[in-house]
């Protein structure tokens, strides 16, 4: 077996590799053919460079939106999964997701109008759902005994997940019809987020976020084993359990506030890569940020390119993909 | 070596509270082989977990050396006391050199990586269960006997003082039953590591242990060598079984026939 650093700088290398060759083909194809040469051409002004203001006005953003929506969720599937100790656990499973969701049916639905740091109504109110879902359950999982009871936590997250799905309905049904469709629009994922703002708005909730994975990797490999296996090798498992019980959510929370929720990712991506690196979490988190964020980029190109000019939401790409995959997933394992 | 005095604990679900431990009290020497029995729910595993640091008890203190445990933060408590669970199950696919190294986790810091002499002390660990072998092999594919061994090779591994089993040979078939004796049973010989094993296998304890801890209902009943400890009273008042004790002369220890159930 190599070393562990030699596999980290592979893993680093190839993914990376990936992500910067898919990050910088994607902008290229669209229902406008463009130019790289053209797009890079510094003797162009950038307003009479109609190839240039595509690539970084209208496709980049997008890009750059799905890789950070597509790594961030990879990441957060991973550390649900080794939190819950189920390899089926995926970022909607706290109900975290369901909860932003919520959020941002409640702000559309009554036009709020506020903004916060360049974070305009509907992000912030979903971040808000997303924080007030984590309450939630956080509450329900400690409020009976010292410490985290996984157990609650994930029968408390699957309970919460159909309670908010019905207040979502019923908010739904007090909206009219305009604002019904924009529901939909973003209940499907949409990546489509005009500009960079967004995403430079979630920056210090995804550094906050990865600095806490960050500390994670070996406690979840000894997690993965049972929490006295963990303990009894010098885990600290309250502690562990809730650093990834936040950074994870805190990921989910702010991915879920760009795009709105896109399924499968947080287990399609987590998967794969541990086909091909083994499960070792130094190794999966690192390859599973790289390579969801590729993965989404790809998704979002099918979904923008398959029928066009017209464009699918990422979600139904993803959930098309994702759900075979997923009971295939439960078949092998069965 | 390791001192328990007086130790209690109890369960709460609800307004409902059941007494686990009612202060026992027990000494591990260096070196020794201490066996833990009793029927289900005497306390045997709750015992193994507080000795552990896994639980803190309500009343009573466990001393290392002469040091509460409690002064110790989790790394540096599993520095000092492995444990080996009664099963264990991976929810992920690792190698089983990856499951003996994560047994180094508390000689490392954050962020910092196993060196060699950490995959020396790895490897050591596995020739030492004899099973280097397969530490290439994923170890979801082993058997049940094989996972224990690379279990126990990954406590051997943290380089702690005191090792602990729950149930080491339960859910195994005689085979490996026996062959997980030997190992344990070689490794006290040669390398000098104390161990407390909690088992229901009276015949293993005969065999392993020098000293056993007789629990029932959460209290001692008797404690001290095997030969004096383990007899067909004390059988009969730990389970209510009639049983036969006699002096194997092939094997050189204590075999306990259970003859028939009694009525309690």
């Amino acid at each position: 077996m190599k070393p562990v650093r030699a596999r980290i700088v592979a893993v680093l290398a190839g993914f990376g590799t990936l992500l910067a060759v898919v990050a910088l083909a994607a902008p290229l194809i669209g229902s406008t053919p463009i130019s790289i040469a053209r797009v890079f051409d510094r003797t162009i002004p950038f307003a009479d460079n109609v190839d240039a203001q595509i690539f970084f006005i209208a496709r980049f953003p997008r890009v750059l939106a799905a890789a950070v929506v597509g790594g961030t969720l990879a990441v957060a599937g991973v550390v649900f999964q080794a939190l819950f100790r189920n390899p089926l656990a995926t970022p909607d499973t706290l109900g975290v997701s369901a909860g932003a969701a919520l959020g941002a049916m409640v702000a559309i639905t009554f036009h709020l109008d506020v903004s916060v740091g360049g974070y305009s109504s509907i992000p912030l109110a979903s971040l808000a759902g997303a924080f007030g879902a984590l309450g939630i359950v956080y509450a329900l999982a400690t409020a009976r005994r010292r410490g985290l009871s996984t157990t609650v936590l994930l029968l408390a997250g699957v309970t919460m997940t159909a309670f908010f799905s019905a207040l979502i309905m019923f908010t739904q049904y007090l909206a009219d019809f305009t604002d019904t469709l924009r529901m939909v629009r973003w209940l499907m994922g949409m990546l489509d987020i005009g500009g960079y703002t967004p995403i430079v708005a979630v920056v210090p909730l995804l550094v906050a976020a990865g600095a806490v994975c960050a500390t994670l990797p070996r406690a979840l490999d000894l997690l993965s084993l049972g929490a006295d296996a963990a303990a009894a090798r010098g885990v600290d498992v309250f502690r562990t359990e809730r650093a990834a019980l936040f950074g994870a959510s805190l990921a989910t929370g702010a991915a879920v506030s760009i795009s709105g929720p896109v399924g499968f990712i947080g287990i399609i991506v987590p998967h794969m890569v541990r086909l091909m690196i083994g499960s070792d979490h130094r190794l999966v988190l690192p390859g599973s940020a790289l390579f969801g964020a590729s993965f989404l980029i790809v998704c979002d190109l099918i979904a923008r390119t398959l029928f066009s000019p017209i464009e699918v939401p990422v979600g139904v790409v993803t959930a098309i993909l994702g759900g075979p995959f997923f009971l295939w997933l439960l078949l092998r394992r069965a | 070596m390791l001192r328990v005095r007086d130790v209690s604990f109890s369960y709460s679900r609800g307004r409902e509270t059941r007494l686990v431990l009612d202060r026992v009290s027990m000494e591990v020497e260096r070196g020794a082989t201490v066996g833990l029995l009793g029927p289900n729910g005497s306390g045997k595993t709750t015992l193994l977990r507080i000795i552990a640091g896994i639980l803190m008890p309500q009343s009573g203190t466990v001393q290392l050396n002469d040091v509460p445990i409690a002064q110790f933060d989790r790394r540096q408590l599993a520095q000092r006391i492995a444990m080996v669970p009664q099963e264990t199950h991976s929810t992920f696919d690792f190698t089983v050199l990856d499951i003996v190294l994560m047994g180094r986790f508390a000689h490392l810091g954050p962020f910092v990586l196993e060196g060699p002499s950490d995959f020396s002390i790895a490897r050591r660990a596995l020739e030492s269960t004899g099973t280097s072998a397969f530490e290439d092999r994923l170890f979801s594919t082993l058997s049940g006997g094989e996972k224990q061994r690379v279990v126990i090779a990954s406590a051997l591994a943290q380089s702690a003082e005191l090792l602990l089993l729950d149930e080491p040979t339960a859910s195994l078939d005689v085979g490996h039953q026996l062959e997980v004796q030997s190992l344990l049973a070689r490794l006290n010989r040669e390398q000098g590591v104390t161990m407390v094993l909690s088992t229901h296998d009276l015949n293993f304890a005969a065999a392993m242990c020098e000293t056993l801890v007789l629990l029932r209902e959460g209290r001692v009943l008797a404690c001290g060598p095997t030969k004096d400890v383990l007899n067909a009273e004390s059988v009969l008042a730990l389970y209510g079984v009639e049983a036969d004790v006699q002096l194997h002369p092939r094997a050189g220890h204590l075999v306990v026939t259970p003859l028939a159930r009694t009525v309690r």
